[in-house]
């Protein structure tokens, strides 16, 4: 039976509450919400209290309303506080709204009082005598320190491997990829490095930037004053709930048109039909990796019915045919539309076949995008696009198509247009230049898989759970790992020299030392020989900024749990040590390159990085921006409050790829099938599409989501939907534990029967702690070290019947029904 | 606007529910005998035992709307013909639950087909027949669900609940 909480009431947070501005830390959309905090032995009355409402009544609809989930009791300079996270109604992004996620921020919080979040870190952890044990950060950190020290001294740079998460909100933010970036890019230069949640070090939408368009141009509200949004390998209603809801819901009831182009019918095409109507509501169920097909179709409708913006492609897009040729690190030319129409012309029946989509849906869609309307004026098109494309068939020139129709149809820049990432984690990037790094960057994983590197940090990623051909990869590092703990094991009595002796004979010989920092014990850091335990958003000040560029300062209300510490300081705890060991070690020159992380606080580290490159903005100031903050790019200061830019591009001048004429560049988008090694033979040879998916209620690979009740009582083991005639064939029913296999690896999950889920495609949710799907994705990536995440074939066998667990849950359809 | 039209056709609907009027006038609210004396002392919430039908009142599947604990709080017994856990009465089948959604308090409405209450606010769906489990949505719980008492009349008690209910610090208000 379903998880029931059993609390039939909750303490009133009273009138004068401490009051808080939280950016919810989960997704990009970046919702505000309000932290009340209050003392143990306090509380409000339903007359008077936090909320100003009289909660002796019953609240209405839409009304502020304290769910359990949304209570706590924390720990707040070092005192005991109750906390109340609750969702602000006067944040522009989210009126109010909480999704299943944000809406489970406070419960989420670690607690010794009511035991939440009891697997978080709350001290250094130190290989020894076979366990990790527990110690002070000075001894860990020198530990760390020596055999890094010694191995970039003697061995150099190229010897230290690093994964750091790029992302704004969770643990990331501009104060932390500042503290990792200026250790990894500025004291050492780093080249063997990758994201959290790609192969290697670069951007997922380079040809967008080559083209001079940033992915974040709009702002939310552009949804709203829309003709046609067009959503492309995306499913926002649930990853990125309240974008959905609060902006694209109004945008249809405004009279706007949806596009979705997604192989798998999804809840967001469901709900899209609710709101404006089965009428208004295109669903393009295009063969898997074929989208680039189709948008070159879309656009060769525009150009060829006189539907393109002719002024606006003549004042603001480059007119000289090729600007950039295809080459090593060019996955295809730049240039002229013309120039790329060369390469993308695609006609309407090309495309349906290709796409397996009727022509006439195809010239339906190119009409709504871009036939003007009745009285000649241009239609507005916002955009949006995500996983399905970024981790898809030949990111490059995919996204690439998807932007061309974007500027032929003159739908950047200009209110009601846009054409933008949906987003992920929100965005923090501030680090010092990576050029050196690279274009191509190192394709991490197979250097690592080959034997490279001899020391290797992992900030808050989890490959094993995420990366692509994880199967190898968990094996290779494993082994490697393992040489290490067996020679500390072995040198356990001896002293530090002795110990950091061993640890470099055992990298000497293959073996690699690992260092991880993470908020909980991770799957990777199983093989890990120092765990340094780091805090999240609001257990220190943190700025991120949204899929609008919306930044924001989401306050620290609680303290860190235990010991640990934000990432951004335990970067400079390792430079200090480097600089201590270094200077031991004789070698001065070298230790000065770690001087400068004199940071008390999270606010330092702000400091120098983020406001030196923006020196109007500080926390002071964007505290007094609150939960609807600024967007970026800031400009200015006046009458107290921060000036930013809600639309990039108003001017017509496109700066994101550098170019000094300003003029965007269209992608020579020439389609040539799978572009990913092995991909196509891997799709003949098996029988089912394993399609890689996100689900609203899990955050990203459950790190927090696997210690919380109400999530694991609903989908104990990762839900794998299926056709039922596929599942009668392979004797397979509802619940059933199934293994997903191919020459990759293996992995498995509970069979979820699904009425909408075509024959032979399968969509399993990803980076489960129980069923890591990367395990069965293969190695292939693009020219840019780009993978396709999204286009594995296995084939399905049943592993064991439901269990009591699966059993007990609902396998009823995810569709509204009304 | 149309938001709160939505509302309002939840509410029309929910009080076009046919059972409705006689479900709440023959209601019997009985206090505890110590009520008044223990009010605030206790550790837990009193619930009233409130008399929600009789077993003859309900047909398999066709939902009653109910009040309860107050008539404030509304919801829906339902008979599912099926023995479920915690299914009450002698064939281990009639349920209830709240039908403000956990979500942001907009009326859920009844789909006698797959068994499942739905959410026209922002569509969130639970599961009738799984304990109020959410199918699929926003709530970060799952229905509250009443817990129901049959005596040998055949009458049907509430007399607590599994969850907080929408908008609401205190089951009891
Ligand atoms: S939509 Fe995203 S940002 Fe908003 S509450 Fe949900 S997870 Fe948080
Ligand atoms: S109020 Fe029910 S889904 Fe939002």
């Amino acid at each position: 039976m379903a998880y029931k909480r059993q609390i039939d009431r909750l303490p009133i947070p009273p009138a004068n509450a401490k009051v808080h501005n939280v950016t919810c830390h989960y997704c990009i959309v970046g919702c505000g919400y309000k932290a009340y905090t209050w003392p143990r032995n306090q509380q409000g009355t339903t007359e008077s209290n936090a909320f100003g409402l009289d909660l002796a009544e019953q609240q209405p609809a839409d009304g502020t309303w304290l769910a359990p989930s949304m209570y706590n009791m924390v720990k707040q300079d070092g005192k005991d506080v109750h906390l109340a996270v609750v969702p602000d109604h006067d944040c522009v992004v989210n009126s109010g709204l909480a999704s299943i996620r944000g809406g489970r921020m406070a419960e989420n919080r670690p607690s010794k009082v009511t035991g939440t979040q009891q697997q978080r870190l709350s001290d250094p952890l130190v290989w020894r005598n076979g366990v990790w044990q527990p110690t002070s950060w000075d001894d860990a950190l020198d530990l760390v320190a020596r055999v890094t020290a010694k191995i970039v001294d003697e061995y150099g740079e190229d010897e230290l491997l690093v994964s750091m998460f790029d992302h704004g909100g969770s643990a990331g933010g501009y104060e932390n990829t500042w503290g990792t970036g200026k250790l990894y890019f500025d004291s050492i230069k780093v080249k063997n490095c990758r994201i959290h949640n790609r192969p290697s070090y670069m951007s997922e939408v380079h040809s967008s930037r080559d083209m001079g368009v940033d992915e974040l141009n709009y702002s939310y509200s552009d949804y709203e004053v829309t003709d046609t949004i067009v959503i492309v390998g995306a499913n926002p209603l649930e990853t990125q709930t309240n974008l959905f809801l609060n902006h694209m819901v109004p945008g249809m009831r405004n009279g706007a048109r949806f596009i979705m182009v997604d192989p798998r019918r999804s809840v967001t095409v469901n709900a899209a039909e609710e709101v404006a109507g089965k009428e208004n509501v295109l669903h393009l169920a295009i063969n898997p990796g074929t989208d680039m097909v189709l948008f070159n179709a879309l656009l060769t409708q525009a150009v060829d019915n006189g539907w393109t913006d002719a002024d606006y492609i003549a004042g603001n897009s480059f007119q000289g045919g090729e600007a950039v040729a295809m080459g090593t690190g060019q996955p295809s030319g730049l240039g002229s539309l013309d120039y790329a129409m060369q390469s993308c012309r695609t006609s309407a029946a090309e495309a349906a076949e290709i796409c397996g989509v009727a022509e006439a849906d195809i010239v339906k869609a190119a009409e709504w995008i871009a036939k003007p309307k009745d009285d000649g004026t241009r239609r507005k098109c916002v955009t949006g696009y995500e996983k399905g494309i970024i981790w898809g068939n030949d990111n490059y020139r995919t996204i690439g198509a998807v932007v061309n129709l974007s500027l032929a149809t003159g739908n950047i820049g200009r209110e009601g247009t846009g054409c933008c990432r949906l987003g992920g984690h929100q965005e923090g990037y501030y680090r010092p230049s990576d050029a050196h790094v690279g274009r191509p960057a190192v394709y991490f994983d197979q250097h690592l898989i080959k034997g490279g590197g001899k020391v290797y940090h992992v900030w808050a990623c989890d490959h094993y759970k995420t990366t692509l051909n994880a199967a190898q990869f968990k094996r290779v590092m494993k082994r490697r790992a393992d040489m290490v703990k067996d020679a500390m094991d072995a040198a356990a009595t001896g002293t530090r020299e002795e110990m950091v002796d061993a640890i470099v004979s055992a990298v000497n010989a293959g073996g690699l030392f690992v260092v991880d920092m993470d908020i909980i014990h991770t799957q990777i850091g199983a093989n890990a020989h120092v765990i340094l335990p780091a805090c999240e958003s609001n257990e220190m000040n943190l700025t991120s900024m949204n899929g609008e560029r919306r930044l924001r300062l989401s306050e620290r209300y609680m303290d860190p749990f235990g010991n640990s510490k934000p990432d951004c300081l335990i970067a400079a705890g390792m430079a200090h040590n480097m600089e201590r060991v270094l200077r031991e070690m004789g070698n001065d020159a070298y230790a000065d390159q770690f001087k400068g992380y004199d940071w008390e606080t999270e606010e330092d580290a702000f400091m120098d990085g983020y406001n030196q490159g923006n020196p109007e903005v500080t926390y002071e100031r964007l505290r007094a921006m609150g939960n609807n903050g600024v967007q970026e790019p800031v400009t200015g200061y006046e009458d107290g409050k921060l000036v930013g830019t809600p639309r990039l591009y108003t001017d017509g001048v496109f700066t994101r790829h550098g170019r000094e004429d300003g003029k965007a560049l269209f992608c020579a988008a020439g389609w040539r099938g799978w572009q990913a090694a092995g991909k196509a033979q891997e799709e003949a040879n098996h029988e089912f599409w394993i399609n890689n998916v996100r689900a609203n209620i899990f955050w990203q690979n459950q790190f927090l989501d696997q210690d919380n009740d109400f999530i694991q009582d609903r989908f104990p083991y990762p839900f794998i939907e299926m056709n039922a005639d596929d599942m009668a064939r392979l004797g397979i029913g509802a619940g059933d534990l199934i293994e997903i296999t191919n020459n990759n690896g293996a992995t498995q999950g509970m069979a979820y029967p699904t009425d909408t889920a075509k024959p032979g495609q399968v969509a399993m949710v990803f980076g489960s702690p129980a069923g890591s799907q990367g395990n069965v994705v293969n190695p292939g990536v693009n020219e840019l070290n780009l993978p396709d995440y999204k286009h594995t074939w296995g084939n399905i066998r049943k592993l064991a019947n439901a269990t009591p667990q699966a059993k007990a849950v609902s396998f009823k359809s995810k569709e509204y029904k009304a | 606007m149309k938001c709160n039209r939505l509302v309002d056709a939840g509410r029309r609907q929910f009080l076009r529910g046919g059972i409705v009027g006689a479900a709440g006038a023959a209601a019997a609210t009985v206090f505890p005998a110590q009520q008044a004396s223990a009010a605030g002392a206790l550790a837990q919430v009193d619930y009233p035992s409130n008399r929600l039908a009789n077993l003859a009142d309900l047909a398999i599947n066709e939902p009653m709307d109910i009040e309860y604990p107050d008539a404030d709080s509304p919801g829906v017994l339902l008979k599912l013909g099926e023995a479920v856990e915690g299914g009450a009465g002698p064939d281990g089948d009639i349920v209830a639950y709240s039908v403000l959604c956990p979500h942001k308090g907009w009326y859920l409405t009844y789909n006698g087909e797959d068994r499942s209450l739905n959410c026209p606010g922002h569509f969130s769906r639970f599961d009738a027949e799984a304990g109020g489990q959410q199918i699929w949505g926003h709530a970060t719980q799952n229905l509250p669900q009443f817990t129901l008492r049959v005596d040998d009349k055949g009458d049907i008690f509430a007399e607590g609940c599994s969850d907080l209910i929408f908008g609401r610090p205190s089951n009891v208000l």
